[in-house]
């Protein structure tokens, strides 16, 4: 099965590990990998992107590329589909995944599965298996139409490992019709996270709507602060206003992968735990004992966060100081 | 005169208890939970609402409702007339009404064309059933208009509209020349809930009812299949942090976390 993989520039100019995941993916489906890479700045990274096993690496930098836009990014992007004319299409499900691949699937008469946790190769055809209603259940789906696409979620499949770049790089030119441009980024704005991203971090300190308040996130940054992690949260507190957008962890936030998550006043729907369904070290602390988190959770508290966070504070500090 | 064009879907509750959430694996299908009543697609009535702004600032604006789906399908269409829609478009021929995200699209797209000139069509960013988030992008592509996908805040002004994008990590905003599709999120706000007296006044509003021959097309082609649809088993072991206060509890749960080398 030949495979092209899609892959991203981070917006610090580096490769976006979910591209070594993709390729991972790619290997798997027994593939003949190619590597395309679409920015501005980034034939740098060509050599890195051809790294995971790919045979080719066609790169496009062009200055038209820098901010991702849906009409620009498509133009090159449906040009390369042709031409490679790949049995599979992969994408991440990253802000770039999320948009361009379904334009990219009516384009080429095809279909995409979305945000894909499992990608496997049944008779030399790829299929795809991906969480639906809200994360409560799976589908497996097989493609009629080729090429088969699929976009994965971020950190759920095992990266591939680098070694020598034996790809040929081929760089190409955006080609970039304007008339065909009818959208325009007017203004782009980052809300600000200080200390760790919540997407690195090994620590995640998450707070939903049993902390009663936005001042209830005090002792969860205190937290996060002392074992040097972040604060997500539910969807539930960023919709009240409680916490910023940026910090929400679930099926339509972030995907985090921590090695510990700490989940305050957090009822546990299944479109939260969509955001962490490869954390294995859950602990959760609610004072309903009947709350469904706990099902998931490695360790249960059943308390009041209130109470619980300042001793907990207090004891984690202890511990560390020890 | 403006012309929106809303996509609404109907849904199993996305609020459903996991314990009452059961899935037909032979048939690959959801089981309707018994008393829960199916419901409007979350994202599609914030889409509505993001219709209605519009219209509050442009009242010469028209908004048709138009959904694809069996007959209960109606009663979504009915809420949204009820939230202050004019006009509703019910799209139901059982070629179609289990169609996968590529037949919904296609067929869509024929009934806004049908419908004749529309400046806008709103989508919900995903349906809360597959949550596939590929219909409103489609249709896009069909009809050759621009594309906004995950809005925030949605704008109409002579020929354009302007979009503010919820992203990973922050906002931007993007302008449109119109015709347009846009999905909206749930960080545009909640949608408005109908009054009694809009209630009533829905009743006499028209519904359109459509098959696939008053479009006059075939069911398209249907380009994935559904091979598998199960419930994963994601419970684990859990244990449970005795303790007579929050401060044992907490001591407790400390020494586990250490002990695991997490902290
Ligand atoms: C399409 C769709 C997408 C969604 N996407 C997301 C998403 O990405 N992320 C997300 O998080 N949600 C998402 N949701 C919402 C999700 O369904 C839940 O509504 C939400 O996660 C609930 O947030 P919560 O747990 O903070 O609030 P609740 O469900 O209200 O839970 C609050 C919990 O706090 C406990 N509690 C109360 N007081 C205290 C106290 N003093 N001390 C300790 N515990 C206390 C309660 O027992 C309860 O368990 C989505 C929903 C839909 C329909
Ligand atoms: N059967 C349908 N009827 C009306 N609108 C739909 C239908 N299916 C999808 N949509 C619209 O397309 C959006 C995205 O759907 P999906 O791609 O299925 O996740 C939904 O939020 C709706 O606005």
């Amino acid at each position: 099965m030949s495979v092209l993989v899609f892959a991203e520039a981070t917006e610090d100019g580096q490769l976006n590990p979910v591209t070594a995941e993709l390729c991972g993916a790619a290997q798997k489906l027994g593939g003949d990998i190619t590597v395309a890479l679409l920015g501005k700045g980034v034939e740098g990274l060509s050599a890195q992107a051809g790294a995971y096993g790919a045979k080719k690496v066609i790169v496009v930098d062009d200055a038209q590329l820098e901010l991702y836009l849906g009409d620009t990014y498509i133009q090159p992007a449906e040009r390369i589909a042709r031409e490679v004319g790949a049995d599979a299409i992969l994408f991440g499900q990253t802000m770039m995944g999320r948009d361009l691949a379904p334009r990219l699937a009516q384009r080429l008469g095809t279909a995409v599965a979305m945000d894909c946790t499992a990608l496997t190769s049944e008779g030399g055809k790829m299929h795809a298996e991906r969480p639906c209603f809200g994360g409560a259940a799976r589908a497996r789906y097989s493609f009629n139409s080729s090429p088969a696409m699929a976009t994965v979620r971020v950190k759920a499949l095992e990266p591939a490992a680098a070694g020598a770049s034996s790809a040929e790089v081929v760089k190409q030119d955006a080609g970039i019709d304007a008339s065909k441009v009818r959208t325009k980024v007017l203004d782009r704005r980052k809300e600000k996270a200080e200390g760790v991203r919540l997407e690195d971090a090994k620590v995640v300190v998450s707070g939903g709507r049993g902390l009663g308040g936005p001042e209830g996130f005090q002792p969860l940054e205190t937290l996060a602060g002392v074992l040097g992690g972040a604060v997500g949260a539910s969807r539930a507190v960023c919709d009240l206003g409680w916490y910023p957008v940026a910090a929400q962890v679930g099926l339509t936030g972030k995907v985090v992968t921590p090695d510990l998550y700490i989940a305050v006043g957090i009822s546990g729907a299944s479109q939260h735990m969509a955001g962490i369904s490869s954390v294995k070290n859950i602990a959760s602390i609610n004072k309903d004992a009947d709350a469904p988190i706990f099902k998931n959770s490695r360790w249960a508290v059943v308390a009041d966060a209130k109470e619980f966070m300042p001793a907990f504070i207090e004891e984690v500090k202890k511990v560390k100081a020890a | 005169m403006p012309h929106i064009v809303c996509l609404v879907k109907q849904v199993p509750d996305p609020e459903t208890p996991a314990s009452q959430f059961k899935v037909d694996e032979a048939a690959k299908k959801v089981i309707p939970a018994p008393g829960i009543q199916p419901t409007r697609s979350q994202f599609d009535t914030i889409g509505v609402e993001a219709a209605l702004r519009i219209k509050d600032k442009l009242p010469d604006t028209t908004i048709t409702v138009m959904s694809l789906g069996p007959d209960s399908f109606r009663d979504s269409i009915k809420h949204c007339l009820a939230m202050g829609a004019d006009e509703g478009v019910h799209i139901n021929d059982p070629a179609v009404n289990d169609g996968d995200h590529w037949q919904t699209a296609e067929v869509l797209a024929a009934a806004i064309k049908k419908l004749g000139a529309f400046d806008l069509i709103i989508a919900g960013r995903q349906a809360v059933d597959w949550d596939m988030g590929v219909v409103g992008s489609t249709i896009a592509e069909i009809l050759d208009s621009s594309i906004v996908t995950i809005a925030k805040d949605v704008q109409m002004d002579g020929g354009k509209v302007t979009v503010e994008r919820v992203l990973l990590d922050g906002f931007e905003t993007v302008e449109a020349s119109t015709p347009a599709v846009v999905t909206v999120s749930n960080e545009l706000g909640e949608p408005r809930y109908p009054q009694l007296r809009q209630i009533m006044q829905a009743a006499k509003k028209e519904v359109k009812a459509w098959t696939l021959s008053d479009l006059g097309i075939g069911a398209p082609e249907r380009r994935t299949t559904l091979e598998a649809l199960f419930i994963p088993d994601t419970s684990v072991q859990t244990e449970v942090i005795e303790g007579d206060s929050a401060q044992e509890k907490a001591q407790k749960l400390a020494q586990r976390l250490h002990e695991a080398k997490l902290i």
